[in-house]
This record gives structure tokens, sequence and C-alpha cells, in this order.
């Protein structure tokens, strides 16, 4: 941690707003804490199963301007390039490339643009929205990211305003040949009161230069906003993808989240959000497939903490050979949180015997009016199933590949957008055709 | 078209099948009756060619080709057919996916060309209308939330689309009332031919009241103890199975 920590002062020419105070406030205490903190170890509850010993000896560099200006032509998008439809901004090692972003002829209301160029262009706008969901105290990677704080996608929706089509936010790694590189996005979604949008989040990577992005979310959603919210990640095997979203919902807000996490040689989905008005509705679910000594590490926190909220979780992981899983979900309700609706699901698909999954779901109740489960499970393929499918003249690999593509369609179907869905479903199939064991 | 000679099998050290004889010629259709433990669905999944048996001793010879050298889906491209006992739901699979790729794989395998959706379609009605069943279940996940009737249609389907030489019947009629049944005996009927052989695997005669037999063969204590024609059935279902040593295969 310390060379990272030295890194900050030869960085801070590369960062926007450095004549801000507030800024430069959080910036300071986020470098004493990260410094403080250091990595997280496997000593520390959270990071149990996920260790980030060897990452923690390796030399990043912080990625600058200068690493960003690759040539990019081909976009991974929903919408297709070119399409007028198509609302989408572009960043690569963290910075954004207003050349590759088409933001779209946007509703009125709608801000979508950079972070660095806000804080230099309107720091008002940007003091409004950053920082405005908390992050845990504890955490040396959001600490580490607020003090190398320099852009990220802003979208802020207005009230009432519906924004139709989705609003695609592509993360490209592209690292860099001199040195292993490290990126801190800032990500800021805020859906105002009554407004209505879908985001989707492209993490992928350009090369195969080692990098590590260790980026954070911070989510808003208004009195009665919706929120659909998809992230993929495929960046490739020397690619490490570290992200924390912190999220708080409002009155009767619902919020719609997916992970699909297809990439990376280490990944983490750090994910906390907080029901923080009554009738507030969250819905967050996930696929991971892991092969090749891979790890996916999905890590929740909902917190219940006002009456009536409903929380929704499923998720489901496939792990190959020698890779490893990870999932801890965990659900709190506070003492105000009374008719608490609560679920959550794991389910663990081990294709080889080397497979490893570590799932570890807790509840931790303080009101008594609240109807919470939780399951988790970890098996391999039902025998049964892919005999019926040989005895049907399917071989061994077919029959295989249809019951994997079955079971991850499954969570897929929790995706409300038939669109992203079809999209998600396709990326997951070209997975697990190309990794066929 | 099928030769089973001195078949022994073990499911781990224990012995379930200790020397069947059984020979079924193009268009006979055999049935195979015996109480519970007998060897009857070890006999059906071995031919069927499911993992987790051993073979100790004997051969079965299937249109002049080793059967048990061959895996699962070999045997299903060469004509072997398994109706099962309890058919396996398969969640996240249509079964118009299941179906057209299960047909594509034994057309494969069979030097055939392998259908597009558009010709998969127009088959699957056909057989459906001929089965006198309506296409809606094609949509749905495979046996997902299926009557038992309606899996055991659904099993006939699939045996008419992939139009097999040896159908084998695992206790079909288990778990089936007498109207669904019939249905299925009909089904089953309809797919009767010269070509097409039927091992029909039972416990009780009244299936055999409707998919009428040419011969019947009694299973206990993993031997064939008595075959005869389709008299037997009526005799088993008034005697029962008390006078077969029943008790050997406990």
């Amino acid at each position: 941690m310390q060379a990272l920590i030295d890194s900050h002062a030869p960085f801070r020419q590369f960062q926007p707003g450095t004549a801000l105070p507030w800024l430069e406030a959080r910036r300071a205490v986020g470098l004493a804490r990260a410094e403080r903190l250091g990595w997280p170890t496997t000593r520390l509850e959270p990071w149990k199963f996920t260790n980030l010993a060897k990452l923690s000896r390796m030399q990043f560099e912080p990625a600058t301007p200068a690493s960003a200006n690759n040539f990019i032509d081909v976009l991974p998008t929903v919408v297709a390039q070119g399409n007028p439809a198509s609302h989408r901004l572009v960043f690569v090692n963290g910075f954004w490339r207003s050349d590759l972003s088409s933001p779209g002829r946007l509703p009125g209301g709608v801000t979508l643009t950079g972070l660095a160029a806000t804080l230099a262009g309107d720091p008002i706008l940007a003091e409004a929205y950053l920082g405005q969901v908390a992050l845990p105290d504890d955490h040396a990677l959001a600490a580490l990211n607020t003090a190398f704080l320099t852009d990220g996608p802003l979208l802020v929706i207005g009230e009432k305003v519906e924004v139709k089509n989705p609003i695609e936010l592509i993360m490209i790694s592209a690292g860099s040949a001199d040195q292993p590189l490290i990126a801190h996005p800032r990500l800021i979604i805020t859906a105002g009161p009554y407004s209505q949008a879908t985001v989707i989040e492209h993490h992928i990577s350009l090369g195969d230069h080692v990098m590590l992005s260790n980026a954070v979310t911070e989510l808003s959603v208004g009195i009665g906003a919706e929120l659909r919210h998809y992230k993929v990640q495929r960046e490739h095997d020397n690619a490490f993808h570290l992200a924390t979203t912190v999220g708080r919902l409002e009155r009767a807000a619902v919020y719609e989240g997916f992970l699909l996490t297809l990439g990376a040689r280490l990944s983490r989905n750090e994910v906390r959000l907080v029901l923080d008005g009554v009738d507030a509705r969250a819905r967050l679910s996930g696929a991971y497939l892991v092969e090749n000594g891979r790890h996916a590490d999905t890590t929740t926190l909902i917190e219940h903490a006002k009456p009536r909220g409903t929380s929704r979780q499923v998720f489901k992981g496939v792990i190959g050979g020698k890779s490893r899983g990870v999932f801890q979900g965990k659900i709190i309700v506070r003492p105000d949180a009374q008719k608490t609706e609560g679920y959550q699901l794991h389910r663990a698909l081990l294709l080889t015997d080397d497979a490893r999954i570590d799932a570890k779901p807790e509840l931790e109740i303080y009101a008594d009016d609240v109807k919470c489960s939780h399951g988790a499970t970890a098996g391999d393929l039902d025998d049964d199933a892919l005999f019926y499918l040989r005895a049907r003249g399917i071989d061994r690999d077919g029959a295989r590949a249809l019951l994997i593509g079955a079971y991850v369609n499954e969570v897929l179907a929790e995706i409300s957008d038939s669109t992203v869905q079809a999209y998600f479903e396709n990326l997951a199939a070209t997975r697990l055709g190309t990794d066929k064991e | 078209m099928l030769i089973i000679s001195n078949l022994h099998a073990s499911v781990g050290d224990k012995p379930i099948l200790k020397g069947i004889d059984l020979t079924i010629r193009a268009g006979e259709v055999h049935a195979i009756m015996g109480p519970n433990g007998s060897g009857k669905s070890t006999l059906s999944y071995i031919l069927a060619g499911r993992e987790g048996y051993q073979v100790t001793e004997g051969s079965v010879t299937y249109h002049g080709r080793d059967l048990l050298a061959m895996p699962a889906e070999e045997r299903a491209a060469s004509g072997v057919f398994l109706a099962f006992q309890y058919p396996v739901e398969i969640p996240g699979v249509s079964n118009s996916t299941f179906l057209k790729t299960a047909l594509n794989a034994v057309r494969r395998q069979r030097g055939e060309p392998e259908l597009d959706a558009m010709q998969f379609l127009k088959l699957v009605r056909a057989k459906c209308r001929e089965l006198g069943m309506t296409d809606e279940m094609l949509k749905r996940s495979v046996n997902v939330g299926f009557s038992g009737g309606e899996k055991k249609r659904n099993d006939i389907l699939q045996m008419a689309v992939l139009d097999p030489k040896l159908a084998i019947l695992d206790e079909t009629d288990s778990g089936l009332d007498i109207d669904a049944l019939r249905i299925v005996a009909d089904g089953v009927n309809s797919l009767r031919g010269a070509d097409r052989s039927m091992l029909v695997i039972t416990h009780y005669q009244r299936l055999l009241s409707y998919i009428v037999p040419n011969h019947v063969h009694v299973l206990a204590s993993g031997r064939i103890q008595r075959s005869g024609g389709k008299e037997l059935a009526l005799e088993l279902e008034q005697r029962g199975y008390a006078e077969f040593d029943v008790n050997e295969a406990a």
C-alpha cells in the first residue's frame, strides 16, 4: 500500500479540482485512511475468502490520461453504435473519452457527462452529487478511490424524467505495456424523484496488460423513482476488478440490479444498499462464470432501515476447473424496519472436483415483524437430467452445455428488461461455448 | 434385432441381473413383468446406457452390434429409446429446444441433414396432431409443472419425433389414472409397426390390456423365470408373483 500512497503526490497534477477545499479535504481523508488501513487481509471478516496478498505485492502505477489514448473503434453496446437512440459514455483506464462518447438526445433534466469535466467546469454540480451516498469508514479500497478521485461517469436524472433508452457506461481497462496500472473510476448515478431509467455498465479489456480497476459506484434512487442497473464485467485473464457500490433508496424507490461476471483473474462486486424510506423495493441478482483458476467474489449487504421494504436477491455461480466463487450475502433489518420482506438465494454449480465455493448468507434482524429467508446450495449437474438428455441422443458435452446454459438463463430471467436479458444471455452463452471443460 | 444373452449385472457389489436371455425380433412387442426389486428397471437402464451398472457376464447384440459398447447417445441415435418411469424435469430448457437439439443430434449421427427451426416446427406439430396433443407444451420447460400423465405423453412425443427401432417402456403405467393410461397407450399403439420393436416393462397387467404384447416374460430375482403369450399376463394378475422366488432378490 505504501507504494500506492507514495504515488499520490506525483499523481496530483492529473487530478481536477485541486483548488476545491471540500474535495481536497475528502481526498486527504481518503489517503490517510487508506494508509492507515492498508490492503484488506483475510483476517478481516468481509475479506475472509478473498485473498489480496499477491495483488498487494504487485507494483501498480496510477493510470494517467496519457495511458488512455488508445485507438478504439468497436464498442460493446446494447443499442448499436450510430443509432440515434444511443446514450453512451466511454472511459479508458478511468478517463473520459469524449471522442468515443455520444450522450445522444437525452430528455431535458438529464445530465450525462464526465466527472473530471464537471469538477473543472461546474464544481457546484459536482459537489451536489459527489459523495451524496456515504462510503463505509473502514474500507481501504473506497478510501483509496477517494484519494485518487479523478474521473468517471456522472449521471443525474431529474425529477419525473423518464429516459426511454438505456444509458450505457463503457469502462475499458486498457492497461499499459510498461507496467501494471491501477485506475480508480468513480461512477455516480442519481435517479431523481419519480424518474425512470435503465443504466448498463460494460466493463471490458483492451489487450492483455495487467490492470487493476478499483471502482466505486454511488447510487441514489429518489422518492418513487425506478432505476434498472445492469452490469457486465468481461475483462481479460490478467485483469483485477474490485468494485464497491453503495446505494441509497428513498421512499417507494425501486431498484433492480444485476451483476454478470464473466471475466477477470480476480473480481469482487461488493454492493451495499440501504432501503432508507418506507416501501422501498430492491432486487439485486447476478451470475458469475469462472474457470481456469479464476476467482469471483460477490458480497452484498442489504440494510432495511425503514418499514415495509422488500428485497430480493438471487445469485448463481458456475465454477469450473480450479476456480473459486465467493458469495457473502447479508441482510440487516433495523429496529424501525417493521414489515420488511427479505429473500436471498445463492446457488453454485461446481463443474469439477477442484472447483470451490465459499458461501456465507447472514441475517441480522432487530425488528420483530419481518419475513426474511435465505438459502444456499452447491452441487454438480443433475445426473438424472444428464442421462435423460443423453438417452435422447445428445452427447455428454452437448448435454452439459444445455444444462449449464439453462441454469444460468434461469437467473438471467430476473432481469426485467427483455433486451438486456437477451444480450446477457448471448454473452453468457458465448462464454460457456468457448470455455467448454 | 435385439439378442440379450446370459446377461449378469451388478450395482456396486450387489448382483441384480443373474443371467437374462431374451430375443426380440423386428415388429414384436415383448412384456417383462415382475415384482418390485426383480431387476426390471436395471435391465431398462442397462439397455439404454446409464452409467453406474457393471455388466459382469453376457452380452447384448442390437442389429448385429455390441450394444453395451455404445455410449447412451449413440444408442439413441441407432434407434434405442427409453421411455422413463419418472421423466426428468429440466428447468430452463424449453421442450422445443430439447426436442430440436435431440432430433438434430440424432440426425447428425445418422448422417441425415439437420432440420432448421421451420422444418422442425412443422414436423413436431404434425407429430402432436397424430398423438392428439396440443403444441402448447412445447414452450414450457421440459416436464416442469407437468402432471404425471403429461410427462408420460411428453416422452411418447419424443419417441414419435426420434422414430426409434426399439422402444423400451419402463413402468409407463406408474402414477397414471385409467384415463391417462389409455391416452398414453393409444399413443404407444399408434407407433407400433413392422419395423419397430417394443419392450414393455410393468408390474401390473392392466397396461397390457391396452398395449397387447406378443410375448410375456416373468422377471424375478434377476432371471426370466417363465415366458409365454399374452395370456400369461392375465394368469399373473390372478395368482401374483408368489410362486416365483422373490425373496432371493432382496
